[in-house]
């Protein structure tokens, strides 16, 4: 009986250890992502995907930018996927390793859709949290602004800038920078307004903290829920957006490469037999996509259970 | 109802005009003019050029001409590379080409978006339901630029069933696989969000009221639960036109039906500025129309809206 009371009492007392300690928004989050099967498997895609885009090319045998001479003028009949000649993915129609090409690809894709993606989680918040924090006349014309350019037909004057200004990368950034923003801007104007009233944003007011620290200290963690989710659905958005405009011939150039270059190059070439070309850069299109809308979406849900 | 329709107007007009300003004062901002080649001009040819052009007056007076030239006589001027063509005569030749498939995308999309969505949210988990949400996932990683390639491969390669390409006139064969590049993707979305909006509906208060007092089931969901299961829909609407119409680029690309993307990408390798601000401003003037419609629209669906 004694023992029995004993164990009883560790038993309880860790019960209450733990009660106490809780379980913050953030870990609850976490164990509630990591049910959703869908999105595990998403995140590993997408942990398999960077490593092939960062460690690819150690294993690749040939590099991006040789010449296979053996090849060349026989893609069809020699230049399909084989380990015997290093090409694991074939070769493309002039003869370059297509292996090293997706590797390459997969490297600018991700940067544009990450990058894209952070200019949309900055500015967007900044200029979102500004306007719903400070309200009012200022507001109404941040907001007006945000409606006026996003009825632009935006990848018409992404084009037009790319063909006044040079087709570069930085260009690149520029323009999808431009336009990425103003979804996000809204949605977080939009969560801005209803924390504004919240309690501590008044004891905050009520001490004397300046407007900008408060948007700093006090509102942008209160979004960081929102911005994650949002910012994990607009990566493959703007990936698709690159890919569109390098399918047109005017995103990204040689040497350098990008899914849509390559799935442009693998559709204008499917009349000649070479499938392969075609297949493997979208297969890795695919996947991501994929990927991050399924960890976008288990990202929503384990944030806002209440939401299903 | 005018009055909003009149406060909806003020906003799209001023946009309308900052297109084009802005688009213009772009192309001016653009290093190199249109007649910059690679052998220099001699100057008189160039200052004869420039005046044929009116590329001599000033910066504002420019604009002012173009400006007024598209508001009072929709004259987007002449095209920099094609000497004896106008920009309005390349768009005429390509809009309707593009208008015919894009209009037809949008039909079929709508059409087999909304009734996926709806079908799925009544059968609700069964399965109908999940090759309905199986569809919609699938369909929303594949973008025209992907579809295009992969149905010439299919049906024009594997099947030999349709031409890879070309338009004849606007034949039925000409036109299947363009639209179904085009409306894949947005198919889904709309199925997507009619699911979603349709299953809230139908948990409703007054969809409980409807079945309670004993309406067929029929008009239930017709009557009652359609509607208001539409506002979302509509709301997305707006954006996937113009979603839709900077698809039609790659269409006229991949499949060479010689609609107006066709003329936007050439201009934009010739560099013959004069076209690609004809394209886009009239884009520009579509998107805000339609979004003009679908905000009158939803005002009109939403009794929630004040106006």
């Amino acid at each position: 009986m004694v023992v029995d009371t004993i164990k009883m009492k560790s038993l309880s007392d860790r019960l209450a250890a733990e009660e106490v300690a809780g379980r913050s928004l953030w870990a609850d989050a976490r164990h509630r992502f990591l049910r959703n099967k869908a999105a595990v498997a998403g995140l590993f895609i997408l942990i398999l995907i960077g490593l092939f885009a960062l460690f690819g090319n150690y294993i690749a045998a040939w590099s991006n930018e040789e010449l296979d001479f053996t090849v060349m003028g026989q893609v069809a009949e020699l230049g399909g996927p084989s380990f015997e000649n290093g090409h694991y993915f074939g070769t493309d129609d002039l003869g370059r390793d297509l292996f090293a090409r997706t590797v390459q690809g997969t490297r600018i894709s991700l940067m544009v859709g990450i990058v894209g993606s952070l200019i949309a989680v900055i500015v967007g918040t900044l200029y979102g949290a500004t306007a719903g924090y400070v309200g009012g006349r200022t507001d109404n014309i941040m907001m007006r602004t945000v409606d006026i350019l996003m009825s632009i037909p935006y990848m018409f004057v992404l084009i037009l800038l790319l063909v006044m200004f040079g087709r570069s990368i930085a260009m690149l950034f520029i323009g999808i920078g431009l336009i990425s923003w103003l979804d996000m801007s809204r949605i977080v104007r939009g969560q801005t307004l209803s924390l504004k009233h919240k309690e501590f944003i008044e004891a905050a007011q009520a001490t004397g903290v300046p407007s900008f620290t408060i948007i700093r200290r006090h509102i942008v963690p209160n979004l960081l829920g929102v911005v994650a989710v949002y910012a994990t659905l607009l990566v493959p958005l703007m990936i698709l957006t690159e890919s569109f405009i390098s399918f047109l011939g005017l995103g990204v150039q040689e040497p350098l490469t990008s899914w849509g270059a390559l799935i442009s190059e693998g559709a204008g070439t499917i009349n000649y037999g070479t499938l392969w070309q075609l297949a493997f850069p979208l297969f890795f299109f695919i996947i991501t996509l994929f990927a991050f809308f399924f960890v976008g979406d288990g990202l929503r849900d384990a944030l806002d259970p209440k939401d299903r | 109802m005018i009055s909003y329709i009149a406060k909806r107007l003020a906003i799209a007009v001023p946009t309308l005009l900052l297109l084009i300003i802005v688009s213009f004062l772009l192309m001016h901002a653009a290093p190199g003019g249109p007649f910059t080649q690679e052998r220099a001009l001699p100057p008189q040819v160039l200052a004869n050029l420039e005046a044929k052009y009116g590329l001599d007056q000033p910066l504002w007076k420019q604009m002012a001409n173009y400006v007024w030239g598209i508001v009072a006589h929709f004259d987007f001027g002449p095209s920099f590379i094609y000497k004896d063509r106008t920009v309005n005569e390349i768009i005429a030749q390509g809009f309707p080409v593009t208008l015919t498939y894009g209009s037809l995308s949008f039909l079929l999309a709508v059409l087999v978006g909304v009734s996926l969505g709806v079908a799925a949210a009544i059968r609700h988990n069964s399965w109908l339901d999940y090759l309905a949400v199986g569809i919609s996932i699938g369909a929303q990683v594949l973008p025209n630029f992907v579809m295009a390639p992969i149905l010439v491969l299919v049906f024009t390669l594997w099947l030999r069933w349709l031409p890879g390409g070309g338009w004849e006139g606007g034949q039925w064969q000409y036109i299947v696989m363009p639209v179904i590049a085009l409306s894949t993707s947005f198919m889904a979305s709309i199925a997507r969000i009619t699911r979603s909006s349709m299953l809230e509906v139908l948990n409703s208060n007054h969809i409980r009221t409807a079945r309670a007092k004993g309406l067929p089931e029929r008009k239930v969901i017709l009557r009652h639960a359609l509607k208001p299961a539409m506002l979302p829909v509509i709301s997305y609407l707006g954006p996937a036109f113009v979603t839709m119409i900077t698809g039609s680029v790659v269409v006229d690309i991949y499949f060479s039906t010689g609609g107006i993307g066709k003329a936007f990408v050439d201009s934009a390798l010739n560099r013959d500025y004069a076209v690609m601000m004809g394209v886009t401003i009239l884009v520009g003037a579509l998107t805000i129309l339609f979004n003009l419609v679908v905000d009158i629209l939803y005002a009109w669906i939403d009794p929630k809206i004040r106006y």
